[in-house]
């Protein structure tokens, strides 16, 4: 379907363009367009943080629930689907309380840095073909920077919050994230390496033959399980979560928020679930390409049905899902065993594998077609 | 003897600079009386450089309720309930040691049932205990998953108790001379398709929990306790046979009809916090296979040898009674001048007290994680500590 979207796009001698590029083009003309455009574009990514926050939180509740044995929220409409509204709205309403000896300002600041950060990085992911906010020529390294960006909205809410709990949690949190952004960093190059580009929309471009984590000789899969478990940890998600900590430090960096401000780092956590997963699925599973097999032109057809945005967004969820699977079965490493998987394990994998990776790409050592077969 | 008071102030030590040699200094945290970690209302003041434990103290007291001097107002009879309150999760363990004292002081015969129906359901309650800790283990070293397996299983024993007794957590069913109501009679069928369920269910925690790598590293040689060390704090239970010193009273002193059973006694080697879990996980194998060896050879006869308004009165002098509750030795020691049909002064000898200080031992050296860790594996029940 994204061929056929593609090939009418050709031939209309319009080549598919992100949004911002739409509203560039425009610009001289019709400004009027140019700000339509964007202003569409801004409502449109408000609009979807806050779907995404609702059926994020309602699916992690579900699955939870159905790995536990129970049935989740049951209650608010069909299925509990209104409960993430409900508890939404239960949150609107409850007082906001900032600690009288806490560093206010700083206290009033610090979610809106944590979940600014994940928005920005909504805005050049590629959704599909057509959907795509704005492109950039170093997408991957503006993703890394602003994602890694997040973490001071954390150390400040921890810090200004004048709680040794709190403050623990978030220096726990700054150690965390400065560490596995390496290796988070380390193997997002490895795809940047056989793209050859740094913007997201060409990376997915650039593996219309297959994607990286196939076509790049195993090299692919070691990144793709190192940027996973680096992700997982960059996001608190257990088994890395011991910024939160519950059982240890009651809940780390956010223990002395509450109501709307609560609400936007728990908010920000879920949305940055989604991003890591739509970054992984765009490195390294073809982003909206569909799922191809060489020269079964049969198969490919069947596949090319679905269009490029419902590939995306499937194999989003399936990363969701995995992430919500390792929350809820495994236990939480200490802080120092957290630092030894990184510093001792991860990061050796990640330079060797970037070598490799290197090396590949130096002596064009590929058994699949790289040669791209558009009309 | 000289006993000399100190506060807790006077034993906890000023704030130094760290250590490490940064330009840091130590500081204190009070885990609790609100903490997660406390399962109930238990204090500890924490001397924490960075994330490394300095120094533990427990303050206890939260929940104490004068439970020995309530029961110098009242019957032997009537004790019995405020037992149930201790350990609520040794409940019927708790009434069997006060039953237990009474009738060895008063010589009161008890039927060969009712000691059949004692050992089972005690054995009963010890899986339900210990599939509670390994939930709530599960939930403090931050896997939310177990708590809500061990939750399941607990309710399918707390069935078996409210169809008999009529109560799930506090239930007050054995009493000197025997139990309070008999059980029905398809009460060993019943039992039989529980211990079928749970069978599986104890090695579906292995593969859920025990096996996975990352519980292993948190469990495994944190917060070891030395033989000698285990001895000198006065522990019993799971926690003294982790550290290799195989003390269990169903063994060593049998009572109720333990001695006719053929189980086998778990114990550990090294006493790290991987030891005392698993020596439990074995426990609820053991007890299980208890269960299923007295179920069909229950005998007829009756449940009870005493009338429910009967008031015991003991001869004069001190009178001890102990057994083996899920969390170690449970002691009773009851005082009578021998003219009141209540005593004159009653104690409890708690094993969670003594297990508890050990934490004062185990943590310093290790992290903020590790004290969950190595209290989750102790074990502790606040409101029998406090009592």
């Amino acid at each position: 379907m994204h061929e056929i979207a593609l090939r009418i796009l050709l031939a209309a001698g319009a080549p598919p363009k992100t949004i911002a590029e739409r509203a560039a083009d425009a610009l001289p003309s019709d400004p009027l367009l140019a700000a339509a455009l964007i202003g569409g574009a801004m409502i449109g990514v408000l609009t979807f943080l806050t779907l995404l926050g609702l059926v994020l939180i309602y699916a992690e509740r579900k699955i939870s629930a159905h790995f536990q044995c129970r049935l989740g929220p049951m209650r608010v409409g069909p299925h509990g689907i209104l409960q993430t509204v409900a508890d939404t709205v239960k949150l609107l309403c409850k007082e906001d309380i900032v600690p009288t000896r806490g560093d206010q300002p700083m206290h009033l600041l610090a979610p809106f840095l944590s979940l600014g950060a994940t928005v920005l990085v909504l805005l050049v992911i590629p959704y599909s073909p057509l959907l795509h906010v704005a492109d950039m020529n170093i997408g991957v390294l503006y993703v890394t920077a602003i994602s890694g960006f997040g973490v001071m909205g954390i150390l400040l809410g921890g810090w200004s919050s004048n709680n040794k709990w709190a403050l623990l949690g978030a220096m726990r949190s700054g150690a965390q994230i400065i560490s596995y952004e390496i290796s988070a960093t380390l193997a997002l190059l490895v795809v940047v390496l056989f793209a050859g580009t740094m913007s997201l929309r060409g990376i997915v471009e650039s593996q219309e033959a297959g994607w990286w984590i196939w076509r790049a000789h195993g090299v692919g899969i070691v990144s793709f399980i190192v940027y996973l478990i680096a992700s997982t940890a960059e996001i608190n998600r257990t088994p890395f979560d011991i910024p939160e900590g519950e059982s240890e430090l009651t809940a780390g960096f956010h223990a002395e928020y509450s109501g709307l401000r609560f609400s936007f780092f728990f908010l920000a956590e879920f949305i940055n679930m989604f991003v890591v997963a739509a970054l992984a699925s765009t490195l390294f599973l073809g982003g909206w390409m569909p799922f191809h097999i060489g020269r079964l032109a049969g198969f490919n057809q069947v596949m090319d049905l679905l269009p490029g945005g419902g590939w995306f967004f499937l194999k989003v969820s399936s990363i969701i899902f995995l992430l919500m699977w390792f929350r809820w079965t495994f236990p939480r490493l200490r802080v120092d065993q957290l630092m030894r998987l990184e510093w001792k394990i991860l990061l050796p994998i990640g330079f060797v594998n970037l070598l490799v990776a290197s090396f590949v790409v130096l002596y064009n050592f590929y058994p699949f077609p790289t040669e791209i077969t558009l009309p | 003897m000289t006993v000399t008071i100190r506060k807790l102030d006077e034993l906890l030590q000023p704030p130094a600079a760290a250590e490490s040699g940064l330009n840091t200094q130590e500081y204190y945290v009070n885990m609790g009386p609100q903490h997660p970690i406390s399962h109930g209302s238990l204090r500890f003041v924490a001397r924490l450089d960075g994330e490394t434990v300095k120094q533990v103290l427990p303050a206890p007291g939260y929940v104490h309720r004068g439970i020995e001097k309530m029961c110098e107002h009242l019957s032997y009879r009537q004790t019995i309930h405020l037992t149930d309150r201790m350990d609520y999760f040794s409940a019927l363990m708790g009434n069997w040691a006060v039953s237990k004292t009474v009738e060895k002081a008063a010589g009161i015969e008890v039927s060969e049932r009712a000691q059949y129906i004692r050992t089972i359901m005690a054995e009963l309650q010890r899986v339900q205990s210990h599939v509670l800790w390994w939930a709530v283990l599960g939930m403090d070293l931050g896997a939310f998953t177990p708590f809500l397996y061990g939750f399941r299983e607990r309710e399918i024993i707390s069935d078996i108790f409210e169809e008999t007794i009529g109560a799930r957590l506090t239930m007050n069913y054995v009493q000197p001379g025997g139990v309070m109501y008999d059980i029905y009679p398809d009460f060993a069928a019943k039992v039989k398709k529980v211990v079928a369920y749970l069978k599986p269910k104890i090695e579906e925690y292995d593969t859920l929990l025990s096996g996975n790598v990352i519980l292993q590293e948190r469990l495994r040689n944190i917060g070891v306790l030395s033989q000698e060390k285990a001895l000198a704090f006065g522990c019993t239970g799971p926690v003294l046979r982790a550290s290799g010193v195989p003390l269990d009273l169903r063994k060593v002193d049998p009572y109720g009809v333990y001695a006719k059973a053929d189980f086998n006694v778990a114990i550990g080697s090294r006493g790290d916090s991987w030891d005392r879990y698993y020596v439990r996980i074995q426990e609820m194998r053991e007890s299980l296979k208890i269960v299923e060896q007295l179920i069909d050879n229950i005998p007829e006869g009756a449940h009870t040898t005493t009338k429910p308004n009967v008031k015991v009165k003991l001869p004069e002098g001190v009178h001890y009674g102990q057994l083996e509750t899920s969390r170690g030795i449970l002691g009773v020691t009851i005082v009578s001048d021998g003219k009141e049909a209540s005593p004159y002064r009653m104690h409890f000898r708690s094993p969670n007290y003594c297990n508890l200080w050990t934490i004062t031992e185990l943590a310093p050296g290790w992290r903020i994680a590790d004290v969950i860790a190595i209290l989750s594996s102790l074990d502790l029940v606040i409101p029998e500590l406090d009592r």
